[in-house]
């Protein structure tokens, strides 16, 4: 176990490092020179030249690569060029955590809702509930959000004004219900639909026929036989799934007004303000691959036939 | 001719045996769920693909004296802020989307997803290990991030070397809107061979073993031709239904990056754009139709999407026949 943590672990540097090769590459040699992103167009060269020596963009690219690699190691993403004198970990720290707080909502959201509606769903296979439930879930996951953001604004904000339409004010505080809503509800039917599917394989095995012919009470088949194993699938792809909330809640924090990563994110890449892009990428990275990291770990909890450890990466 | 462990049971049980393809076709058929959103699909793409016959008006046609009407007969989804016709733009819009999903499909999951899935099966050893390690290092980071990224700093270079390929043909390759086209389909199949690599990989590592491979060996059949006569056609099935999927996948990515204003760039009409441009309160109070008709649309192909695969994976899954 130990070392298999350790094994994952060594790829972790590994992927950081072409990441962070490929936005640095493509920082240096996209368009958009740095110096020019700071002084503007017109100005004068001789200034241009003292910043380029003083920032080092003249030297070797490699070398420039080295240092900036060694200055994120320490933690250091180096200043905005659009909000000049702030560095970028201090802007970071901030909007990372009030988006965090969004994800975790809606995603409380989407496995609360979306693993008890896929259970019922496959417990009533073949009934017109079941037929109900998949096509309502679908249904939903289809609406765009920016037609459900601004209609769920339109409806709860101002027709009937149960909640406030904009601003922030942390995990608990009203204002985080409709976005995380928003956000949450397209999950509902993902996880509504994965438990299903997990949960009817299941059903079929030969171990819950074992349990009901033991004469085990019902409730306890479907919770200790059913449920248990319907739900690794759901476990799997909880980290994969924070990355695509995380990307629909860039769009709804435009929406909401809400300080978040996503706003930050999309004006840099307008601003074509590298220092931040690179560090909004290399710490969502880092916390994708650790958040896959744990998800693993947890498999063998809830499947004792998995082990770990075997051959990683083959199938 | 390779048979699957369905039709030998078939065989077995007297029926009369037919291809892999024309059972499940004929499942597929019997379902009126399949039929109906085969039906609405083709229709969608038809219209996209076709949009400048079946189209009343121009994308760009500009009319003042109309501006933001609601529906009525000669506009059917009413008119936007410049007096253009919202129908028109949303067949338009259709087409990107037909555009975009069909080449980056056909590009990354088809074309290089096939063929690495089927070559790192099949040969297995160092071919296989640095194409796997590869894929995972590409789905190891949030794509979407990447392909943000990609779009906003490559674009630019795409543009100017398109400028001197337009000089020298004296084409319009810029206004058509290609560049954009070109680059956001790429940069969506750059993330997307992976999952149909190792799916494919999965596969042929079970048919490798089969006798028929074995027995297309000993006659002498070339490598190629085993792969693309005998495997290839017996691992279809699971293809199909990842393809289905991938494509709602590309049609709302495609939508996103345009709604973030990265992807495709005005005038060219796209679901996204139209969506970007009206998605507000004030547009929902004042002027719904603006954003109802582009996303009422694009809920009606993504919803579509999803029922068919749902419909294929029953059709061609062998479990469940």
């Amino acid at each position: 176990m130990g070392t298999y943590i350790f094994r994952r672990m060594l790829w972790l540097p590994f992927i950081l490092l072409i990441v962070s090769a490929i936005t640095f590459a493509l920082g240096r040699f996209g368009p958009g020179d740095p110096v020019e992103l700071l002084l503007g167009q017109y100005s004068n060269p001789a200034v241009v030249e003292r910043i380029r020596e003083q920032r080092g963009l003249n030297d070797n690219i490699a070398l420039q690569y080295g240092r900036y690699l060694s200055e994120v190691i320490r933690g250091d993403f180096g200043e905005s060029f659009k909000y000049r004198g702030r560095s970028v970990a201090d802007l970071l720290k901030k909007k990372m955590l009030v988006s965090a707080e969004l994800n975790i909502a809606a995603l409380i959201i989407s496995v609360g809702l979306g693993v008890p509606i896929g259970l019922y769903a496959a417990l009533k296979q073949g009934t017109w509930v079941d037929t109900a439930v998949v096509f309502t879930v679908l249904g939903w996951q289809s609406v765009p959000v920016f037609l459900t953001a601004p209609a769920a604004l339109l409806i709860f904000a101002l027709h009937f004004d149960l909640l406030p339409t904009h601003g922030w004010g942390g995990f608990f505080d009203t204002r985080i219900i409709l976005p995380a809503l928003v956000v949450g509800i397209p999950g509902v039917a993902f996880f509504t639909r994965l438990t299903r599917a997990s949960t009817l394989e299941v059903i079929s095995q030969d171990y819950i026929r074992t349990a009901r012919a033991k004469g085990l009470p019902e409730l306890a088949i479907r919770r200790r036989h059913i449920l248990r194993n319907s739900l690794i699938p759901v476990v799997t792809i909880l980290g994969f799934s924070l990355a695509g909330l995380a990307f629909t809640s860039f769009i709804v924090e435009r929406f909401f007004g809400i300080p978040g990563v996503g706003n930050l994110f999309i004006e840099s890449i307008f601003a074509r303000d590298f220092p931040v892009i690179n560090a909004v990428i290399i710490v969502g990275t880092t916390l994708f691959v650790l958040a896959n990291l744990v998800v693993d770990l947890i498999y063998p909890v809830m499947d004792p036939r998995i082990r770990l450890g075997g051959s990683y990466g083959a199938e | 001719m390779a048979r699957s462990d369905a039709q030998t049971g078939q065989i077995l049980t007297g029926e009369r045996s037919r291809s892999y393809w024309a059972i499940s076709l004929r499942r597929l058929m019997r379902k009126k769920v399949g039929v109906v959103c085969l039906a609405v699909i083709v229709l969608m793409y038809g219209a996209g693909i076709f949009s400048p016959l079946v189209t009343p008006y121009d994308y760009n046609d500009q009319d003042l004296s109309v501006s933001k009407q609601g529906p009525s007969f000669s506009h059917p989804f009413g008119t936007d802020r410049l007096g253009r016709d919202i129908f028109t733009r949303v067949i338009y819009g259709l087409r990107t989307t037909v555009i975009i999903t069909v080449v980056s499909l056909l590009t990354g999951s088809l074309a290089l997803g096939l063929t690495l899935g089927l070559l790192s099966g099949y040969f297995g050893r160092w071919i296989d290990t640095i194409i796997m390690r590869v894929g995972e290092v590409t789905s190891a980071f949030p794509e979407i991030f990447l392909v943000l990224i990609i779009i906003a700093s490559v674009k630019p270079t795409v543009t100017g070397w398109a400028r001197v390929v337009e000089d020298l043909l004296g084409v319009d390759i810029v206004r058509l809107g290609v560049v954009d086209y070109l680059v956001l389909s790429l940069a969506l199949a750059i993330f997307s061979w992976f999952g149909m690599a190792r799916l494919v990989r999965g596969q042929v590592l079970q048919q490798r073993e089969g006798q028929y491979v074995e027995a297309a060996r000993s006659i002498g059949a070339s490598t190629p031709r085993i792969l693309l006569r005998h495997v290839l056609p017996n691992v279809m099935g699971p293809v199909i239904v990842v393809v289905s999927a991938g494509m709602a996948a590309v049609a709302g990515s495609e939508v996103l990056l345009s709604f973030l204003g990265i992807g495709i760039q005005p005038p060219t009409p796209s679901l996204g754009l139209m969506m970007f441009e009206n998605g507000s309160i004030a547009v929902l109070r004042t002027n719904p139709h603006l954003l109802l008709f582009p996303a009422g649309t694009l809920t009606v192909l993504l919803f579509t999407f999803n029922l068919l695969g749902d419909a294929i994976n029953d059709a061609f899954n062998p479990r469940t026949r």
